[in-house]
């Protein structure tokens, strides 16, 4: 296929929401047939950008051409979709009622009409075994039922799907966060492949890695704007981190001194016996992603089949559907589980509530003027730290974590990573579901699971991708 | 997966089985084209008024004004329709664009649609009330033909709730923009991302449920042969609950016309159910209620089990 995408160009774009300043003027170029990288601190803007190339939002200031023509003024999605432009927002797109089929028809006004079903089906399904072969997807699949990391490819693959209208740039906001890491893998080189075949691409993604050695030109954003601007050779890890402004930890920092000789004492074991945990522990839960990691969590949440020795408290991944009350002030939303702790003679004391949620804003260095602000004034990665706060300050000694670093900038993670291992000193244990390799080096001990089940244990100097990836993967090796 | 899907599709054709079956045991003369006839001919109406609600609820809003909008329809039709049958027509049209307009207020202003609809119920009854103060006038001769009409074998208003039933299903369920349509319920958000407008579509699901609201209030008239203000005011209830009975939910876009359908049968069978077991009418309402919690309290249930096998 021939594609003849346009040049876009951003020039002094600004966005402001009151009083706040999103973006402070961007200047932006983006060529056909370039991948470009975006990354900056949660809260630097990226997202912004997005939503106005998108055309949901429309800047404040500045203009938005393509190809030289002006289209700031009446810029909205109809007229980015006309224009090729399609996006992967970080919270799903999907209707979860509708098939994956219908889904793609969503997105296609052009696929209506008899046999329009098998159409949109044949689409989708195409582009999804191209993407990602062995997807293992139909077409006539609810939404709803996939698990989270299915329904990202599912939203992905739809984001390339082309009929009549031409796709010139796709903008994919952290396309990996809920994408094990071979199918992660999978798009970065289908997103290679179609750069080099004219399409544009912007990868937004909190993985250095992956930006480095994906795109062929890297943008960083800072406080709403562009601080470099080079191509991705220039850029190595550390010069990356430098330029977003925060410091790099090195890797070997977070490798924590264990005190292995101290016998400690249970804090949950199944009845199986296949899985412990004991108090003081970081326990990583690794694999493919949807292999059974989270349904463990749920397990030793609902304490079936298992022994759990302390209150538990959960931080979800998938914050917007399981983790914050989208109409509460970030108050409220940090100090949930800490009702019975704040009660005095039966009421909930708001003074007690205020200074706790205050005290948990200084540690986790919540971005906010206030904490009486509704949670959804908050960036992203702020909501997830709400979330940390949200356990860390209950009275749970076990802390289950599904995925919760998901779409969270460099700077935030080291934090908390910190804060995870003072904590597990004090005695709390911690059992940690990541997609991401990194973020296992952090543990004491990792399970790996496949379909369900654990199916190897690594201690801390073992653990490694490479074993964590072979025992995902012995059955297919063999 | 496939056995909860199932099993809760199934449910409400179950329902209405087991209430079909009881009715037939207390009363065996019910069993016959006669008996079926006269049990379910109400049911037709309230088929086309659920098939209005469900139509809202397609989108997460909800219609608490639409028993009152077909009394109001049912007066329009035994005075003006009959009168000058123009005129008629052009204030039964003018009330779909209403229905419409109201859609696109609540999209555009964001308004709770709870609190627009229970407004507009009164609206609706006190413009009724106006045109006919006291139950009265007749029905139009052609509308009365065709809810007399007599077909063979299978009792008309069977044929009538199948036909609205399977048409609906296809047009909803299996069209390109039937899924628009519940795309809109599903997430909004997602539907506007991808260039759709909120507003039309939200227009247009209202104007479709005026449509029918109308089509049942008329259908309502050619069996009372007279029109009354107040003669549908139980419908606001009886719909939601056909709706959901019938395997819809309040939110997310999920709804099945068939069920809908299947819906308003059992909810007229019960009330019929109800009199043969000479339950008075007092307690009517609360018994009808006693079915619908233990359908739902099924549902529940078997999406709990299903939940549980995952």
């Amino acid at each position: 296929m021939s594609k003849t995408s346009s040049t876009i160009t951003l020039d002094g774009v600004a966005k402001s929401f009151g009083a706040v300043r999103a973006l402070l003027g961007v200047n932006l170029v983006i060529s056909p047939g370039q991948c470009l990288g975006l990354v900056g601190h949660n809260g630097a803007g990226k997202s912004t950008l997005m939503h106005l190339l998108a055309g949901t939002l429309s800047p404040s200031a500045g203009t938005l051409s393509i190809d030289g023509h002006d289209h700031t003024s009446g810029w909205t999605t109809a007229k980015a979709q006309v224009n090729g432009i399609r996006c992967v927002f970080q919270e799903l797109s999907l209707c979860p009622n509708l098939t994956v089929a219908e889904n793609a028809r969503v997105l296609h006004d052009n696929i209506k009409g008899r046999g329009w079903k098998s159409r949109a089906a044949k689409l989708i399904l195409d582009k999804l075994d191209q993407v990602f072969p062995g997807h293992n997807i139909r077409a006539d699949d609810e939404v709803a039922d996939l698990a989270i990391g299915k329904r990202q490819m599912v939203e992905i693959a739809r984001a390339f799907t082309e009929t009549t209208q031409k796709l010139g740039l796709v903008i994919l906001d952290e396309p990996t966060s809920s994408l094990d890491a071979i199918t992660a893998r999978q798009l970065l080189e289908y997103v290679k492949a179609e750069t080099s075949r004219g399409l544009s691409v912007i990868l937004i993604s909190h993985i250095l890695g992956e930006v480095l050695s994906t795109a062929d030109r890297i943008i960083v954003m800072k406080d709403g704007s562009v601080v470099a601007d080079k191509p991705a050779e220039k850029f190595d890890r550390t010069s990356l981190v430098a330029a977003m402004g925060s410091h790099q930890h090195a890797g070997e920092a977070a490798q924590m001194a264990l005190s292995k000789d101290t016998p400690r004492a249970p804090a949950i074991s199944t009845i199986d016996g296949s899985f412990h945990v004991d108090k003081g522990e970081i326990i990583g839960l690794a694999g493919l992603a949807a292999n059974g990691q989270t349904a463990m969590l749920l397990r030793i949440y609902s304490k079936r089949a298992c022994d759990v020795a302390a209150p538990v408290a959960f931080i979800a991944g998938d914050r917007h559907s399981d983790g914050i009350f989208s109409l509460w002030s970030i108050a409220r939303n940090a100090t949930a589980r800490s009702y019975a702790a704040l009660a005095r003679s039966g009421l909930i004391s708001l003074k007690n509530e205020t200074n706790l949620a205050n005290t948990w804003k200084e540690r986790l260095e919540i971005r906010t003027p206030n904490m009486d602000n509704g949670i959804l004034t908050l960036s992203g990665g702020n909501q997830q730290k709400t979330l940390f706060a949200r356990a860390l300050a209950s009275d749970a000694e076990i802390i289950l974590m599904d995925d919760p670093m998901r779409g969270v900038d460099v700077g935030t993670k080291q934090e908390v990573y910190g804060l995870i291992r003072e904590q597990a000193a004090a005695g709390r244990s911690f059992v940690w579901y990541t997609t991401e390799f990194e973020e296992l080096a952090h543990c004491d001990r990792v399970y790996v699971f496949r379909n369900g089940q654990v199916t190897t244990e690594l201690q801390h100097p073992d653990i490694s991708e490479q074993r964590v990836l072979q025992a995902s993967f012995t059955e297919l090796a063999t | 997966m496939i056995n909860k899907k199932l099993l809760r599709q199934a449910l409400p054709l179950v329902s209405l089985a087991v209430v079909l079956v009881a009715t037939f045991i207390v009363q065996p003369r019910t069993m016959s084209y006669f008996g079926l006839n006269l049990m379910l001919q109400y049911a037709v109406p309230i088929a086309l008024a659920t098939i209005a609600q469900m139509f809202i609820i397609t989108c997460n809003d909800l219609d608490l004004s639409i028993g009152p909008f077909v009394g109001l329809v049912s007066c329009i039709g035994a005075t003006l329709l009959l009168d000058s049958p123009i005129l008629g027509i052009a204030a039964l049209a003018a009330l779909i664009a209403v229905y419409s307009a109201i859609g696109a207020l609540i999209q555009l202003r964001n308004l709770p649609s709870i609190v627009v609809t229970l407004g507009l119920a009164f609206i609706w009854l006190g413009i009724a009330v106006l045109i006919l103060p006291s139950p009265g006038g007749k029905a139009p001769i052609w509308l009365k033909s065709i809810m007399a009409t007599q077909t063979p074998i299978i009792p008309f208003p069977i044929i009538a709730a199948l036909v609205i039933g399977i048409a609906i299903q296809f047009a909803l369920m299996h069209t390109s923009y039937g899924v628009i349509a519940r795309g809109a319920g599903g997430n909004p958000v997602a539907l506007t991302r991808a260039g759709w407008s909120m507003l039309k579509t939200k227009a247009m699901l209202f104007g479709i449920a005026g449509f029918f609201g109308v089509l049942s209030g008329l259908s309502l008239l050619g069996l009372t042969t007279s029109g009354d203000a107040h003669i549908a005011d139980r419908y606001t209830l009886y719909t939601i609950a056909g709706v959901i009975l019938g395997g819809g939910e309040f939110i997310g876009g999920r709804v099945s016309p068939i069920g809908a359908v299947i819906g308003a049968l059992t909810l007229a069978l019960a009330g019929s159910f109800l009199i043969f077991l000479k339950i008075s009418p007092d307690w009517q309402i609360g018994a009808q209620g006693a079915i619908l919690i233990v359908v739902l309290a099924l549902r529940a249930l078997v999406s709990r089990t299903g939940k549980a096998s995952q």
